[in-house]
């Protein structure tokens, strides 16, 4: 068994470290420190952040991926965990915790006779209680909670110099700085639905199987991956390119502001999707012509991932970058940017110092409007043929199958759901949480 | 036309006005009332409530306040219980308003004949040709030239007098008893103020209209008002007729309005001394540019070769209404825009001067800490989100003032904020954490940080009240003298002139009319444009001007 690199691997788990390294650099300002502190204090925004720590953690488990020896591919860290609803694939389309699939099939009974019957499912254990191994969940995610709190509760009464036992009534009665009860019931629960949907996912095909069989659960799981990487990614992308034109055009002004007009005037002309298309078909063409490039399928998958947030952020920078140009005009006219250049202050330290930081709302926002977007852009173009690789588990997918699935009579309606939901609390959370940050770091929001 | 036979019946009776937002009382229960043909004056300073109160007579207040006792009568009919379309009608045919702010009080993309003849189609269910017609009436009437031509005109091709003039005439359109005017002239020039309020004067006179004059300036409430109301903290603190309340004010916050009125600051007769900074022959042109390829099809000549000297320890004060290219001016000191031709040249010591105009940046950069400026605006000129501290320290670190280690700085920081009347524990606020005048104070400490030579002063007081604008200018009377900084100090406001300035320089249309010392100049005005400037000023500045 030995570890292997994707391409997104590298770039998500780079990201992770540069947000560890910028958690360590602005610790060390009170101010700032002070700020997080202030976001943190708002119930909404720890309860998101709690949910998006987890979405993340599932990503990130995700993103470890091992060639095993056995000579059957490349599978991360989350698949060695789900190994069971991997392998468990039925024949077709079963409901929730059903028994049986979910369409009558034909089945020659020994004597002869032609009937129409549903078939028992191969991998259901159907004697096991649900409401008895709920219970056992129950318990269990309460225990690991219990063993997190606790932990964290001796930290935090060390850190404050303080006994357990009233460091912890406090956090009761909710007396300290940040909402530690809020958190701990929030873990509480999360922990709970993901423990309650691992146990029963032995026994069970909690949220159903798709049409050739597969576990839904295990589906929707794999594809926090994806969009969590085609959010954070293509944004990453997008940003220095929106922020760098942006606020070049709005700064200098002259020959480069129409230079970077005409680009993204240009860019916007042509419709995005078509352009997408083109892009990704031409990407498909040369990876068919040069198989031995990639080792494996996931390889290939990953690449073509990769290569979609990259034109996914080409196309999407215009936006931003028109409002910062406009918003940048208009600070560089505040007096308190003639007063920085009556000091001499490069114009690298201007943008860095007084335009970056007075356009962070807009970049805020905009981030976190282009991550649901995009998590929905992806989805479109799976429709359309030239989103992600179809072997790849995502939302985009799942929702492209669940078009026809609708349709049928009677209708099968879970994995549109489990997408639908597994995104829903995606997006709310990231919204909510960014919805604090932005009132926190706007000075002016409160007076 | 409405009689006069109602002079001296009441218009308007407020009794024990009171408003709250949520717990706190903004308004604390005021009374006043307004006869018929009367200019009554409410006076104060931001924040005491006159605004709110001439909102509250309209039902106009924001939803967040609510009126939470107290009556008002026009015309001895309550206005709070009317229902809300009654009220409507009471609105423009009875009580109208003007606004301080005529830019932004016409729609840019409507005629302003269609804007006012609205008014009297929906009021008075004219036909289009009446309304026209009653328009260009009016039109005649408040002074506007070549009525029946303006009719079409958009905003932008009006000047602000004349917006202001289509205001006043929208709100006379339905012939009002009363007319509440919300600092009708804070945003002109005195020349075109002085305008503005003789034709308030003649409508008043004409049509018999009351009006509820809502200001800050004592120099125009002298000019106008027949009573004087003055409010502080929701209170009215004074009322009295209008000569009683010039010659004895009786509380003690109406002396100290009074008083700060016209600074008062030691006259200044000494000699100029040798200058600091000469500026000869400056021109700034800016480039009109048109057409697809941006070609320059001319000039606009904002500065047009001036030529001033700031000596040194000393204040020049430029003069000049908007436009006329006053902070241009500063601004090519600064080279913050390209002067087109002249020089700009620093005195070093001894007689060594240098051309700022022929500097680039990189060689400007020594130079830069010892020019410096302080803005008009405390709401802009500070970033909202730096703390003091860094607003502070940007200048000390750019320019290599001072120590450059953090603790050392923030000493410093910490004696420089003591210094403009603040506290060393505001170092680690933000700038919206203050008041309009505290701002000022950090602009001032930041510019003070790299011990500079000449201030530049870009009309540093306009937007502060009386009071306020007193003790900023007292703090920089004190700081020239401790540290014999040189002041060049940019205003249009006259009365503060004769309190700071040694020299005085009178600026039209980007050439300086007249300089010379400030009583010479004051007192025996030579050019028309300067004798036309102290006639429009309001009597009690006058006269202080000319003592």
């Amino acid at each position: 068994m030995s570890l292997t690199w994707l391409w997104t691997d590298i770039m998500i788990w780079g990201l992770v470290i540069a947000l560890a390294i910028w958690g360590r650099v602005i610790s060390q300002s009170p101010q700032v420190k002070k700020q997080w502190v202030q976001v943190f204090a708002s119930k909404v925004a720890m309860v998101s952040a709690i949910v998006l720590v987890f979405y993340v953690l599932i990503a990130l488990l995700d993103s470890l991926h091992f060639i095993l020896d056995d000579a059957s591919g490349t599978h991360s860290l989350l698949d060695l965990l789900l190994v069971h609803l991997a392998q468990n694939a039925e024949r077709t389309y079963s409901a929730p915790f059903a028994l049986v699939e979910y369409n009558r099939s034909m089945q020659v009974l020994e004597s002869g006779e032609v009937v129409m019957q549903q078939l028992p499912l191969m991998h259901v254990n159907g004697e096991v209680s649900i409401a008895l191994h709920s219970l056992w969940s129950w318990l269990a995610s309460s225990a690991m909670t219990a063993v997190l709190v606790a932990g964290h509760l001796i930290w935090r009464a060390k850190h404050h110099r303080q006994p357990l036992f009233s460091y912890a009534s406090q956090v009761w009665r909710g007396e300290t700085v940040l909402p530690w009860k809020t958190a701990y019931f929030a873990v509480w629960l999360v922990l709970g639905v993901l423990v309650w949907f691992y146990w029963l996912s032995h026994h069970y095909h909690v949220l159903g199987t798709d049409k050739v069989g597969g576990d839904v659960l295990y589906e929707s799981l794999k594809s926090i991956r994806t969009g969590v990487l085609i959010g954070v990614l293509t944004t990453l992308v997008m940003l220095p390119v929106a922020l760098l034109l942006g606020i070049s055009a709005g700064l200098f002004k002259g020959w480069v502001d129409d230079v970077i007009q005409y680009l993204y005037t240009t860019l916007n002309s042509i419709p995005g999707v078509l352009l997408i298309a083109a892009a990704v078909l031409m990407m498909q063409v040369l990876m068919s012509n040069h198989p031995e490039w990639f080792a494996t399928t996931e390889e290939r998958a990953d690449v073509r991932l990769l290569f979609l947030v990259l034109i996914l952020g080409m196309t999407s920078w215009t936006g931003l970058c028109r409002l910062l140009r406009a918003e940048t005009l208009k600070i560089s006219q505040v007096e308190y940017v003639t007063s920085a250049r009556a000091f001499g202050v490069s114009r690298m330290r201007i943008i860095g110092r007084h335009i970056l930081p007075n356009v962070m709302h807009i970049v805020l926002i905009a981030v976190v409007l282009d991550f649901s977007g995009l998590v929905l852009a992806e989805a479109v173009l799976s429709y359309v043929g030239v989103g992600v690789d179809p072997t790849m588990h995502s939302w985009g997918n799942m929702i492209n199958q669940a078009r026809l699935e609708m349709a049928r009579e009677p209708m099968v309606w879970w994995s549109l759901l489990a997408a639908f939901l597994f995104m829903f609390v995606l997006v709310l959370a990231a919204n909510l949480f960014s919805d604090r940050v932005q009132w926190v770091l706007n000075p002016k929001s409160h007076k | 036309m409405k009689s006069k036979m109602q002079t001296s019946q009441t218009v308007l009776e407020v009794r024990n006005l009171q408003v709250k937002v949520g717990e706190t009382s903004l308004i604390k229960g005021i009374d006043f009332e307004i006869k018929g043909g009367e200019i009554f004056a409410l006076v104060g300073e931001s924040g005491s409530g006159k605004s709110l109160t001439s909102l509250a007579i309209m039902r106009l207040l924001p939803e967040a306040l609510q009126v939470s006792g107290g009556e008002i009568h026009l015309n001895g009919r309550a206005l709070f219980p009317l229902p809300e379309f009654e009220m409507q009608r009471v609105r423009g045919r009875q009580v109208a308003m003007i606004f301080q702010e005529p830019m932004t009080s016409l729609n840019p993309v409507m005629k302003v004949g269609e804007q006012v003849a609205e008014v009297l189609r929906v009021h008075l269910n004219l036909d289009r040709k009446a309304a026209r017609n009653r328009v260009v009436e009016l039109f005649e009437e408040v002074g506007i030239p070549e009525a029946t031509s303006r009719y079409d005109w958009y905003p932008h091709q009006l000047s602000g007098g004349q917006k202001q003039r289509v205001m006043i005439a929208m709100a006379l359109a339905c012939e009002p008893d009363l007319l509440i005017a919300d600092e009708p002239t804070t945003a002109l020039d005195v020349t075109i103020q002085a305008q503005v309020l003789e034709l308030l004067k003649q409508l008043r006179a004409k049509r018999g209209l009351s009006i509820l004059f809502i200001t800050h300036d004592m120099g125009v409430v002298n000019e106008m008002a027949d009573r004087i109301a003055v409010m502080q903290h929701g209170k009215i603190v004074e009322q009295a007729e209008k000569n009683a309340f010039f010659a004895h004010p009786q509380h003690p916050y109406t002396q100290k309005l009074l008083a700060d009125a016209v600074p008062k600051g030691a006259r200044k007769f000494e000699q100029p001394n040798a200058p600091l900074l000469q500026v000869a022959d400056l021109k700034v042109h800016f480039p009109i540019k048109k057409g697809l390829f941006q070609r320059t099809v001319g000039y606009v000549k904002a500065v047009d070769g001036v030529t001033l000297s700031i000596p040194k320890g000393q204040t020049l004060a430029l003069v000049g209404e908007s436009g006329s290219g006053k902070s241009t001016i500063g601004q090519a000191i600064l080279k913050l825009v390209d002067a087109t031709a002249g020089q700009v040249a620093l005195l070093q010591n001894g007689d060594e001067s240098i051309d700022l105009t022929k500097l680039n940046e990189r060689h400007m950069r020594p130079l830069r800490k010892k020019v410096q400026v302080i803005f008009q605006d405390p709401f802009s000129a500070l970033n909202p989100r730096m703390t003091v501290c860094d607003i502070i320290r940007e200048g000390m670190t750019s320019l290599k003032v001072g120590p450059q280690d953090r603790a050392e700085q923030e000493k410093r920081i910490e004696s420089l904020l003591e210094q403009v009347g603040l506290a060393a524990e505001h170092k680690h606020r933000y700038p919206h954490e203050f008041s309009g005048g505290q701002r000022q104070r950090i602009g001032i400490a930041r510019a003070l940080a790299v011990e500079p030579e000449l201030i530049i002063c870009d009309e540093p007081t306009s937007a502060l009240d009386v009071s306020v604008r007193a003790q900023v200018l007292a703090l920089l009377e004190e700081l020239q003298q401790t540290y014999q900084m040189s002041y060049l100090f940019i205003t249009h406001d006259l009365s503060i002139i004769p309190g700071i300035a040694h020299q005085v320089a009178v600026m039209q249309q980007g050439k300086i009319v007249e300089q010379g010392r400030v009583d010479e100049v004051m007192q025996r005005p030579q050019h028309p444009y300067t004798q036309k400037l102290l006639n429009s000023a309001p009597k009690l500045v006058k006269q202080m001007l000319t003592a």
